[in-house]
């Protein structure tokens, strides 16, 4: 659905030039929902840009549903550009039109009649759940409501290819996740392909097939969310998946058992897919003189299966601690000794 | 009563003059709007990361607005009357106001206009960008009407403007209240008739002030 090959896209400022995508080579399926990460300034918006032609590469191409975006100028890229919609952090709806209007803008840029507009607009404000308020203005909704609204707007022309630009950023998490949720069903009920930008992995995690990790402009890690999530490889990768796994508080509630409980071990245990529902617990507690004290733990669903972890101390005689962590590591589990550091 | 303050005021001249204030605002102030939004839209479009970014256009256009805005009107008046002969014919009258009133007040204008236009979240225009709307249809759709409260403003400032301007064209000539206060009540010393020309002029002014004010506020949804 997506190819880019080679890109890179250099701006001139006054401090020199600066590279915000190096060689990036990239090729997202068709109905996929892709995700990128980065920090900010790591090209991810550049890059997104480039797909429906806002950025034009300085190298390279970029190929979206058979028309090569980077080539074409004019009239032919304006009507590249309705078949992919796009959704913004703020929204970035018109204050001086209606729900509806709003709604109905895309189609009046596409040339459709007032008769079809009208009975578009009704579908779409019922698909994103906005039943009863087209005729409210932008500055009347909340954030949640005109995300809503900017997916209507985004879906109007039965695009190939959805573009989310930091799309939750601006909401609360809550209504980020009511979001997530209608961008995932909007993706299942019409095979829409979604890429999206986010600095936020819980994003990446509640909805993305496949997630590509950015940094100074290039690739640095990519694949199924769930692998990463396994064995996030990067030290980049490693910190967006901590924000998921390991919230800053828990490090610190772990350093200070580690440190309360001198005796016996302190594990850490990740969970991949199947292996997130095996009653480990239950199995080293029976086969082994030990006591279990669970300090931790999460289970979190991606779209490709369970990812979660458990801290637990284990304690009891030495060599008993010891065949237990030995036990855990020979299970499908990843097992981690945490000790002071 | 009336008459007693006001004992030399002749009311058909004071209506007549009124009508030709109108006339002059009116008729200068529908070319300033078309003008001054043109100029404006050029301004805005041709500035750095627009759509159109032109530095030489900008920087012609930029020159011509600030010159015709720094002269003073009532210079600016004396300087184009080869130019208002030439095309209207003569020096005298309402009509003869007309040129020196738009190409004082337009670019005046334009410069509101910008300004108002780079109030718009640029946000909004890379979304009608992405939809792929052309560069007329994002002005038709995106930039006048999400401008519109303060391009309306700005219109009611440059009105009240041009009001004042027209008396300033009366003193030499053109006609309307101005000519009336400066003629016939300053130069005969009948203060009572500069008063009242004052009077109807203030009334002109509060009404179009109110006007503009109204419009504004129920325009904006914001």
């Amino acid at each position: 659905m997506i190819l880019i090959e080679q890109a890179k896209k250099i701006f001139q400022t006054k401090n020199g030039p600066v590279t915000a995508v190096d060689d990036i080579d990239l090729s997202i399926l068709e109905g996929e929902i892709f995700g990128m990460i980065g920090y900010s300034g790591a090209g991810k918006s550049t890059l997104i840009r480039m797909l429906n032609g806002l950025e034009t590469p300085t190298e390279g191409s970029v190929t979206v549903a058979g028309r090569t975006v980077s080539e074409i100028k004019g009239v032919e890229l304006r009507k590249a550009r309705q078949e992919i919609g796009m959704i913004f952090q703020h929204f970035n709806l018109l204050w001086s039109r209606t729900v509806r209007d709003n709604i109905a803008f895309p189609l009046e840029i596409a040339g459709v009649s007032k008769a079809e507009r009208d009975k578009r607009v009704n579908e779409l404000i019922e698909l994103v759940g906005l039943d009863g308020r087209g005729d409210s203005y932008p500055a009347q909704l909340s954030g949640g409501q005109k995300q809503r609204v900017g997916i209507a707007r985004a879906l109007a022309n039965n695009p190939k290819v959805l573009l989310c630009d930091e799309a939750t950023s601006a909401l609360d998490p809550q209504t980020t996740d009511s979001i997530l949720e209608l961008l995932v069903d909007i993706n299942e009920r019409l095979g829409l392909t979604i890429v999206l930008i986010t600095h936020e992995m819980h994003v990446i995690r509640k909805i993305c097939h496949r997630v590509a990790v950015m940094e100074a402009g290039k690739i640095v890690e990519m694949g199924p969310v769930l692998d990463v999530f396994r064995r996030p490889e990067q030290p980049i990768t490693k910190r967006f998946v901590q924000q998921v796994t390991e919230p800053e508080e828990s490090k610190e509630t772990i350093r200070h058992l580690v440190e309360a409980h001198p005796e016996g071990k302190i594990v850490k245990l990740t969970f991949v897919g199947v292996s997130a529902e095996q009653p480990v617990i239950t199995d080293i507690i029976r086969r082994f003189e030990v006591a279990v004290n669970i300090l931790q733990g999460k289970i979190s669903q991606t779209q490709n299966g369970a990812y979660g972890t458990l801290f637990v101390h284990v304690t009891g005689n030495a060599s008993e601690v010891d065949k237990a962590v030995a036990f855990l590591d020979a299970q499908q589990v990843d097992s981690e000794v945490i000790t002071y550091d | 009563m009336i008459e007693q303050w006001f004992p030399n005021v002749d009311w058909g001249k004071m209506w007549e003059a009124t009508l030709q204030t109108l006339y002059m605002t009116s008729i200068s102030v529908v070319i300033t709007f078309i003008l001054g939004l043109l100029l404006g839209l050029l301004l805005f479009l041709t500035s750095k990361g627009q759509l159109w970014e032109n530095k030489a256009v900008y920087g012609i256009t930029a020159v011509i607005v600030n010159v015709f805005r720094s002269i003073p009107f009532i210079i600016l008046i004396v300087l184009l009357i080869p130019f208002t002969k030439a095309i209207i014919g003569t020096i005298i009258g309402e009509n003869a106001a007309l040129p020196a009133l738009i190409i004082g007040a337009a670019p005046f204008y334009a410069r509101m206009v910008e300004i108002a236009l780079r109030e718009i979240d640029k946000g909004v225009i890379e979304a009608a960008r992405a939809m792929g709307a052309s560069t007329s249809t994002i002005i038709r759709k995106v930039l006048i009407p999400e401008s519109l409260p303060a391009l309306v403003s700005g219109l009611t400032v440059t009105a009240i403007a041009l009001v004042s301007y027209t008396a300033m064209a009366g003193v030499i000539g053109a006609g309307g209240l101005g000519n009336l206060a400066f003629l016939d009540g300053f130069q005969r010393s009948r203060n009572d008739v500069t008063l009242m020309a004052t009077i109807v002029i203030l009334i002109i002014v509060f009404i179009i002030q109110f006007i503009g004010d109204t419009f504004t506020r129920k325009l904006d949804k914001r």
